[in-house]
């Protein structure tokens, strides 16, 4: 077995103003499990999207098997043995599962057979799952199931996952691994894409580390540290966050019993949470994606009115307030969602400035404008906080992620917030830039600001929050001081395994 | 192989040139067609854009020129700020037929009166018909999500049907010896609309017009409603994280643009047409979403473009009458406009890249 | 006033004439907004399948070739609907907007010649012994082809989106088109065919009013029936046979008034001509409360970037 079942040689894919991929070579042998490691903007995606055929390399060539391989479409791909499970799922809420499994398949069987082998399928691999339910009720991990099985049913040579693990819980990860063990024991190969260093090491055989569009070097995860993979990957050393000791003053912003309907048919309603948050403290809420974070936020930031003791800031209730009038009181805060949430895409930043700062930077008088200081306050956060940009008459769709979630958290910070609420803070963003907004954040709690952060990141949250506390089906698990929680004890208040055992063959 | 790629951000000189290259191609195409209809091409084209006003009667169309466009441009002004909202009110003809009957409707309660506080009484009632008639499709999607463009538009349709009965019942002229239609307005001094300066085609509606210009370049460029009517249309979720209130934007939109398609109902059924007919609409609550178009939205960008279109129709009377080109050519030059102006409009957004096809 | 000059065997017969025209504009146009594509241009894309189906009748004698070159018409004018939304990324209400304007102008154009000519007529269905059966007979047996063929689309448009996979990518399309295309799909062709599809049907539409309904042409004929058959596409929540019902009551509802006029009820005529319009609005209040069945990308422009 020396031919190596898919060899990538000298792949290259340029887009205006940035190299995604340069000269990029490796192989990936047989029933190997391959990881890809890289952070976010390396070009893992572009690799992939390369290899699926959704994207045509500018040069460079691919082997299957030794043959060449050069997919013009995704369908090609799935023809010669390559299937792919997606980062944000190419499913369809409104379909049910066979109908989503069958949109993913060359030839699908008639689909009274294909709930069958669904069923069939998913005894096998311990990933049970109904043929008949709606995509769209699914939880994160039913709905990577969906997609997995998507690709188990063509019996794929190769199997490629685009970080699995972001949606899942610890214990939910643990069956996934049990699934991709047994698959590897079968033969399949796996390309494991992942930013996540302790499952890498748990993981897979071999590593391919991309920085910058180009591959920096290989490893065998097991004989590597953690340590020499994340300065292999970032080009640096990192700097960790600082945490200051510090007092914590009074209860700045108490929740107690919010409940709220779901807004949409899809989306998640928050069942009688109770929180609280001191000034100087930091509270970490995790969870898996779509358990309710954004309908938190959303009652945090005004968007959502509840009933107004509800919400209590320094004691005074202000759940009925909007957004503006929160502001005003120093409650801020910054949506997971960039571009048409925290920011308009096609206005500039200092449009975007004036978007949450008029109230608080008096940008306004009598609702008349004054556009000249908006600006001087735009270019103040592109200052503090090192967002490359040419300047403030930029759109905000111009930057980079990056860039654009440090102006967004940025704008926040610069207004001297009393309680300030983000979601996550980071997501998408590269190492260093994340460093920086984690230590403005933790920077803002040392001068008294109450900090409540969203995020999915656990490692952030270990990082920087003193009290942790996760979101589970829209309930909010009572916090814990993070110092001494284990990984188990975090993922049994992320709601365990969901009830998703794996079933005994 | 051409490709699309989309800008990082929207190019400033394209937004100004696109209108322009528009008409351009437009009066390429046009001349095409009326070449195809046997008209001249040229001498067509010379006639529509030329005639009015450089031509041997310029005296009489240039004074129209105003009278064409200032209904065109309020009614524009008002749908713009909906439009730049996600606002779609498409219903401006209804608004218009309202806002005429109710101003006609109360300058004619007063009959035979004389005095000075009937047309300002004519004003405030022709925008309320507007905004009224525009409030049900407000009230409608605010209230229970219905699609403001198809209650709008249904809306047209009762209006002609209610502007119908009044001609024939309610309104109609004692003195008319049967005949359809009010009272003519024009030989009542105090509710007619009257030119401000003889010959000038300069009327109230004209002012109003102007004033309405200005009204928008301030809100939209200096106020925060303004801003969040930007703000609204370009990223929902995000003007609604900045506090704005999604249900008064949509009433203040709607209520808006109908006021001023009513008032300029009201300014044309009290000055230029005069009185209250079957057929007293002609369109210009339709022609007027093309003007909002062409003027990308913004005031300033209206104003020519309903000058321009006013331009098209005045033309298009000579080039009828001059040159027999049917009339129903004319409205197919402005559909085209519009349909020019917004594929072009692509530029604004996305760039056209050739590359050779990419190696497999 | 002379209610029973109303002979209800006729009254349904009329009401199905009545309901075809929005039966076809809207049959066409659920199969566009399933892919996701809102195309507001229906009544513009009727009106000119009106004239092309009208003139080409009169020219050609056979109102077979009239309505195929209705179809023809209507797929030809969506195409620039499709050059607009699909390929220069236009918006999609301004585009349909141009497109009723523009073709309001051209049906006007083209039609200067055919005002006050009469078109030859459709055979009608005559089955022996069927036809002549009292009631059902003419109701069901003594119809033009195209009111049958109207019905027989609805089904085939029903049994494709249920059971086939073109349906079924068709719907996946208009549900998640970042989805679809990450798994192959080529969503700009798909919703493509499905504009044409949909200008067609409003074609067909278009030449049911002028050649059979009417049958005569007269400018702007078409008259808002587009944008009832929009109106009866939310009404029917996305589902075919619900736009049957639909279309049925909206025709039972026409035919009613314009009996009505014609018998000289009190009420002035023009206070029932706005009834199918009042009406319109009314079931839409009704209805807009319940969006869940509408397709999730729709209206959205779908760009490739990467």
């Amino acid at each position: 077995m020396n031919v190596p079942l898919l060899s990538l040689q000298g792949l290259t894919k340029a887009y205006p103003g940035v190299v995604a991929n340069d000269t990029v070579s490796f192989d990936i042998g047989e029933g190997e499990v391959h990881a890809l490691l890289g952070e976010n903007g390396a070009g893992k995606s572009t690799l992939v999207k390369m290899i699926y055929g959704l994207v045509k390399p500018d040069s460079g060539q691919m082997l299957l098997k030794g043959q060449p391989y050069a997919p013009a479409e995704p369908r090609q791909a799935r023809a010669d043995g390559i299937a792919m499970v997606f980062q944000h799922f190419s499913l369809f809420d409104a379909l049910n599962v066979s109908e989503n499994i069958a949109l993913g398949m060359e030839n699908p069987p008639p689909m009274g057979d294909l709930a069958s082998r669904i069923r069939e399928v998913s005894e096998t691999y311990g990933l049970p799952l109904d043929p008949f339910r709606t995509v769209g009720e699914l939880s994160a991990g039913e709905r990577q199931r969906v997609e997995i099985i998507r690709c188990l049913l063509q019996d794929p040579k190769l199997l490629i996952m685009d970080e699995p693990t972001s949606v899942l819980t610890p214990q939910e990860v643990d069956i996934l691994f049990e699934t991709l063990r047994k698959l590897q024991a079968e033969g399949t190969s796996i390309l494991y894409i992942s930013h996540k260093l302790e499952e890498i090491r748990a993981l897979c055989d071999h590593a391919t580390v991309l920085r910058l569009g180009k591959n920096v070097g290989e490893c065998i995860p097991q004989d590597t540290s953690a340590r020499d993979m994340a300065e292999l990957m970032v080009g640096s050393t990192l700097h960790t966050p600082e945490r200051a000791d510090r007092d914590f003053g009074d209860i700045a912003l108490d929740i107690s019993g919010l409940s709220v309907p779901a807004p949409s048919a899809f989306g998640t309603a928050l069942r009688n949470v109770h929180l609280t948050v001191r000034k100087g403290e930091v509270l970490g809420i995790g969870g898996v994606a779509g358990n309710g974070q954004d309908e938190l936020l959303g009652v945090l930031s005004g968007e959502t009115p509840t009933a107004a003791d509800a919400v209590k800031l320094n004691g005074a209730p202000i759940g009925r307030l909007g957004p503006v009038a929160r502001r005003r009181l120093g409650v801020l805060a910054a949506p997971e969602e960039r571009l048409g949430h925290a920011a308009a895409p096609d206005m500039s930043l200092t449009e975007n400035a004036m978007l949450t700062a008029s109230v608080r930077q008096n940008l306004e008088k009598n609702g008349f404008l004054k556009w000249g200081e908006a600006e001087n306050f735009a270019e103040q956060v592109i200052e503090a906080f090192d967002v490359r940009t040419p300047g403030p008459a930029n759109a905000a769709r111009s930057l980079s992620g990056g860039n654009l979630q440090k102006f967004v958290i940025g704008r926040e910070v610069l207004q001297k917030p009393d309680v300030l609420v983000v979601n996550q803070p980071t997501w998408g963003v590269d190492a260093s830039a994340a460093a920086d907004i984690r230590q403005s954040l933790l920077d803002l709690a040392a001068g008294g600001c109450a900090v409540v952060c969203i995020s999915q990141d656990l490692d952030e949250l270990m990082e920087i929050a003193d009290n942790f506390a996760a979101l589970n089906e829209g309930r909010l698990s009572a916090p814990r001081p993070t110092k001494g929680l284990t990984v188990d004890e975090i993922g049994l208040m992320m709601g365990g395994a969901h009830g998703m055992e794996v079933a005994h063959v | 192989m051409i490709r699309l790629e989309k800008r990082p951000q929207p190019s400033q000189a394209w937004s100004l040139a696109t209108p322009l290259v528009a008409v351009l191609a437009t009066m390429i195409f046009g001349g095409l067609l009326f070449a195809i209809l046997g008209k001249p091409p040229v001498e067509a084209i010379r006639t529509i854009f030329w005639e009015p006003l450089f031509g041997e009667f310029s005296f009489y169309y240039r004074p129209q020129l105003l009278v064409k466009g200032a209904p065109l441009v309020l009614i524009a002004i008002g749908l713009s700020l909906g439009f730049r909202a996600g606002v779609w009110n498409i219903g401006a003809e209804g608004q218009y037929i309202m806002g005429a009957i109710f101003g006609a409707g109360a300058g004619l309660a007063f009959y035979p009166m004389e005095a000075v506080y009937i047309f300002p009484i004519m004003v405030i009632a022709g925008a309320f018909g507007g905004w009224i008639w525009a409030m049900i499709p407000a009230v409608l999607r605010t209230r229970f999500g219905t699609n403001e463009i198809l209650v709008s538009l249904m809306l047209v349709y009762v209006a002609e049907q209610f502007l119908a009965s009044v001609s024939l019942g309610l309104l109609k002229n004692p003195e008319g010896f049967g005949f359809p239609g009010s009272r003519n307005l024009q030989s009542y001094p105090s509710a007619f609309n009257a030119e401000l300066i003889e010959g000038s085609g300069m009327h109230w509606g004209v002012v109003a017009a102007f004033i309405a210009v200005i009204f928008a370049y301030v809100l939209l460029r200096k106020h925060m409603l303004g801003f969040h009517i930007r703000l609204t249309g370009e990223a929902p979720r995000a003007a609604k994280f900045a506090g704005v209130n999604p249900t008064r934007l949509v009433l203040f939109c709607l209520g808006t643009s109908g006021a001023l398609a009513g008032l300029a109902g009201m300014f044309e059924v009290s000055g230029p047409a005069g009185q209250i007919s079957i057929d007293f609409n002609v369109g210009y609550g339709f022609t007027a979403i093309i003007v909002a178009f062409l003027g990308r939205l913004h005031p300033v960008g209206i104003m020519l473009a309903g000058g321009l279109m006013a331009l098209t129709y005045i033309g298009g009377e000579i080039a009828q009458s001059n040159l027999g080109l049917p009339a129903a050519a004319i409205q197919v030059f402005q559909g085209m406009l519009l349909f020019f102006l917004l594929a072009l409009d692509l530029l604004t957004n996305f760039r056209i890249a050739l590359r050779k096809p990419e190696a497999v | 006033m002379d209610l029973s000059a109303i002979n209800p065997v006729l009254l349904i017969a009329s009401l199905m004439v009545a309901a075809t025209p929005l039966l076809l504009a809207a049959i066409g146009e659920l199969v566009v907004e399933k892919s996701g594509v809102l195309n507001l241009g229906v009544e513009g894309m009727m009106i000119i399948g009106a004239i092309a189906g009208f003139a080409i009748t009169v020219e050609s004698g056979s109102p077979f070739l009239g309505f195929i070159a209705s179809a023809i018409a209507g797929a030809l004018l969506s195409l620039l609907f499709v050059l607009l939304t699909q390929y220069a990324q236009a918006n999609q209400v301004a585009s349909g907007l141009a497109l009723t304007l523009f073709g309001l102008g051209l049906s006007a154009l083209l039609g200067q010649g055919y005002v006050g000519v009469k078109p030859p007529q459709m055979g009608k269905l005559d089955l022996p012994v069927l036809s002549d059966l009292p009631v059902v007979g003419p109701i069901l047996f003594s119809h033009d082809p195209i009111l049958y063929f109207a019905i027989a689309l609805t089904a085939g448009v029903w049994a494709v989106l249920k059971y086939t996979r073109a349906g079924l990518i068709l719907r996946a399309v208009g549900e998640n088109h970042e989805a679809a295309h990450a798994l192959g799909y080529k969503v700009l062709k798909i919703r493509i065919m499905a504009i044409m599809f949909g200008g067609a049907c409003a074609g067909m539409g278009g030449a049911y009013i002028s050649l059979i309904r009417v049958p005569q042409w007269t400018e702007g004929m078409t008259a808002g029936i587009g944008w009832i058959a929009l109106a009866l596409v939310v009404f029917a929540s996305w589902k075919p046979w619900r736009a049957l019902l639909g279309a049925y009551l909206f025709g039972g509802v026409t035919v009613v008034q314009l009996n009505l006029q014609a018998a000289g009820v009190a009420i002035p005529v023009e206070y029932l001509a706005m009834s199918p319009y009042l009406i319109t609005i009314l079931v839409l209040v009704i209805l807009s409360a319940d969006k869940s069945s509408a397709p999730a990308s729709l209206g959205k422009n779908f760009h490739a970037s990467r």
